[in-house]
């Protein structure tokens, strides 16, 4: 079985950024260079006025499987994977059950077999039922194919716990993914706590209450030595704290989601549910530093948080409303939107889509290095598109990015050499 | 003349005109009030639902008198928030009153924004009588109504809200219509109510009452939510009332002809001294009556003023 993916801009960050061929030989890379020979009824894709791209690794998606199929399953999240781009993507824990043990484990590994899309490769929760008390077996989510552990929604509010995960942690060399929250700052909350939500008297949740547990977690990170991984990044203290570890050492890495360097808590006015998420929309300072944080590298890593919900779910009073927006179908657009700004160059966008995830949790994923799985994307750096909810592969349409012009669209994405998209 | 939109939502969006026209028209409205026989045949054949999520006696009654000095057939649908939280979404309590072909919609909900919610999605005319901490700008109406009343202009008149501005729909709808219509806006309370970046809603903030008092020409005390002591706001009851009660020797820091406004009820000997609340400078109960002659006035104007 052989693909060649002929007349391409290959950009693989760091190995390789102009026109090449790629020779793909039984679900692996054989061979990237210029003019490079088809071999005898290969497949030839024309790749020409494209971009050829290592398939992007989101690092939080939510794919509601088991418990939430009404949201999303692992088939229709991989379909909405492949659609964006995305080749591999790691599911967050919070299912029902959580996934806290071996058997959780496989059945989402099973399911994402048969979908047969996308890599999925799942987060097993820190704790027990993600319930912030007991360690969860980090041994047995390892061997069953956990690639970091996580209770993200549910913060882990004792420092004690945080503390025993990371040391505990390190001996499966596991990252220990944290959403930083102070659920006693944050409580009753549902957007950014500041000028528009004292207009609107909505509850707010101050930056504070990340900016508390980012400052816990390194110091524990410092402490334990420990691999820890921040979960969307938000405000500009949580940037400010990071960038200082880095610079002492600490082992720590970041990632930020587009509507964090892209919206405003401007966009939750008229009480849009779909601007309703967990970091929320914060203050234009906080977006300006995030942005400043991608720059520097303070941020390895866009990430999506896919998190869909049901259309009634979402039409309802805002207080009421979940927490989250869909991201997967909309992330290569909106990512490339700090490339026209200017913030990052198109090689750092796609670095921050494919290397800097896959090392962040140790995958062997996101290069077009030769013998890699073959897990490429190519897209049309010039096709203008309108977002559509209607259009999306994935069973949520929660977005606020509704009738946003975008310009770069995925036209075709491959998983281990077959093409699963279109 | 009518207000040229369907809802009344809120007072943030209302211009300066819009305002003064329910002013206006709510004063040949008061004079019905008056009447031996206080109905007019306005708002015959229409129907007015009340629809309450919260407790509320005096707003619901007032809407009520409002609509049925107009002739409009009134519903009162009261709803506990528990009911709802257990089943029937908002949405689909309100497709089945739009199913029953109401014309107007009163609603009072303890979530900001569920009227912004019902009035994208039903054609009847929705008006906010008051959704969490967001607007009760009917209530910011009739105070208007009432100031002007006593205090004949708005301009440089020096105006201090007294008490939980960080959870009040009142003291919103008053911040936006005051400070639109040329008054001197102050608010007071402990550090703990008072919302991030108040003061770029155009008011100046002080925590102390006598110093915040001095000079002014109208209090307007909020309620205490007595729910929120404890750690949440403020240490106990008795600190609070001590250091935010508007007593009588208080009510001397202001100017002379002093006004005392309160959305009600009140708590008596909390926020406000029995003395004050019953004393000249009180308007409280002018308030209640304006209060039907302004909600007649936009059930009216949002009925298209035929």
């Amino acid at each position: 079985m052989s693909v060649i993916i002929k007349n391409g801009r290959v950009i693989d960050p760091g190995r390789i950024n102009g026109l090449a061929d790629v020779l793909i030989e039984n679900g692996t890379i054989a061979a990237v260079g210029s003019g490079l020979k088809a071999p005898a009824g290969a497949t030839v894709i024309d790749a020409t006025g494209k971009w050829v791209l290592p398939g992007f690794v989101d690092l939080h998606v939510h794919f509601r499987e088991p418990g939430f199929e009404y949201k999303e399953t692992i088939a229709t999240g991989a379909a909405a994977a492949v659609a964006g781009g995305f080749t591999s993507v790691c599911c967050m824990p919070n299912t029902q059950p959580v996934n806290d043990n071996q058997s959780v484990t496989e059945f989402i590994l099973d399911k994402a077999k048969a979908a047969g899309l996308a890599n999925v490769f799942p987060i097993g929760a820190i704790t027990k039922g993600s319930e912030g008390k007991e360690l969860a077996e980090f041994g047995d989510l390892r061997a069953a194919g956990c690639v970091a552990v996580s209770d993200d929604g549910k913060p882990v509010m004792n420092g004690m716990v945080m503390r025993r995960a990371l040391e505990y942690a390190r001996a499966f060399d596991l990252p220990v993914v944290d959403h930083c929250e102070c659920t006693h700052l944050s409580e009753g909350g549902c957007m950014h706590e500041g000028q528009v939500a004292t207009e609107m008297g909505l509850h707010g949740i101050p930056s504070a209450s990340e900016d508390v547990m980012v400052a816990r977690n390194l110091a524990l990170a410092e402490l334990t030595g420990g691999r820890l991984h921040l979960a969307h990044l938000s405000t500009a203290g949580s940037v400010r704290m990071v960038r200082e570890a880095k610079a002492r050492g600490i082992r720590v890495t970041a990632e930020a989601c587009p509507h964090h360097f892209l919206l405003t808590e401007e966009a939750v006015r008229e009480f849009n549910t779909n601007a309703k998420m967990n970091p929320p929309l914060r203050s234009r300072k906080d977006v300006e530093a995030v942005k400043a944080g991608l720059k520097d590298g303070t941020i390895d890593v866009i990430a999506t948080d896919h998190a869909p919900h049901a259309a009634f779910e979402k039409e309802r009073e805002f207080d009421y409303a979940p927490f989250g927006i869909v991201g997967l179908e909309t992330a290569w657009g909106l990512a490339l939107v700090l490339a026209e700004e200017g913030v990052l160059t198109v090689e750092q966008v796609v670095s921050a889509l494919t290397i800097q995830p896959a090392r962040a949790f140790g995958l062997a994923k996101g290069t077009l290095a030769v013998g890699a799985d073959a897990d490429v994307t190519i897209v049309d750096p010039e096709a203008q598109w309108v977002v559509d909810p209607e259009q999306f592969k994935s069973k949520g349409r929660n977005t606020p990015f509704a009738g946003w012009k975008l310009k770069g669209r995925v036209v075709s994405t491959l998983v281990g050499g077959r093409v699963v998209y279109p | 003349m009518s207000l040229k939109r369907k809802d009344l939502l809120g007072i943030q969006d209302l211009s300066v005109e819009e305002i003064n026209l329910v002013l206006a028209t709510a004063e040949s409205f008061k004079e019905v009030s008056g009447r031996d026989i206080k109905k007019v045949p306005t708002l015959r054949g229409k129907t007015v639902v009340n629809l309450f999520f919260e407790p509320s006696t005096r707003t619901r009654t007032s809407f009520e008198l409002a609509a049925k000095r107009l002739s409009a057939d009134v519903i009162n649908f009261a709803v506990s928030a528990s009911s709802v939280s257990k089943g029937e979404t908002l949405l689909d309590t309100a497709r089945n009153i739009e199913a029953m072909q109401a014309d107007f919609i009163v609603l009072r909900h303890p979530m900001a924004g569920s009227p912004n919610i019902l009035a994208k999605l039903l054609r009847a005319s929705v008006v906010n009588a008051g959704d969490g901490g967001h607007e009760h700008p009917t209530q910011a109406l009739l105070d208007l109504y009432t100031l002007r009343e006593k205090k004949r202009e708005f301009k440089g008149l020096r105006l201090a809200i007294v008490g939980d501005i960080a959870h009040s729909r009142v003291a919103r709808s008053n911040i936006y219509a005051l400070t639109k219509m040329g008054a001197e806006v102050r608010v007071i309370g402990p550090p703990t109510m008072m919302p991030l970046e108040v003061e770029r809603l155009g008011v100046k903030v002080f925590y102390d009452l006598d110093e915040g008092l001095r000079g002014v020409d109208v209090i307007m005390m909020l309620r205490l939510q007595l729910e929120r002591q404890g750690i949440a706001l403020f240490p106990s009851i008795r600190e609070y009332s001590k250091l935010y009660c508007l007593t009588p020797e208080r009510v001397k820091l202001a100017a002379p002809d002093a006004l005392v406004m309160h959305p009600g009820p009140i708590n008596r000997g909390v926020e406000i001294a029995p003395e004050v609340a019953d004393s000249v400078s009180s308007v409280i109960l002018d308030q209640v009556t304006n209060g039907v002659a302004v909600r007649m006035a936009v059930l009216y104007l949002l009925s298209g003023g035929k």
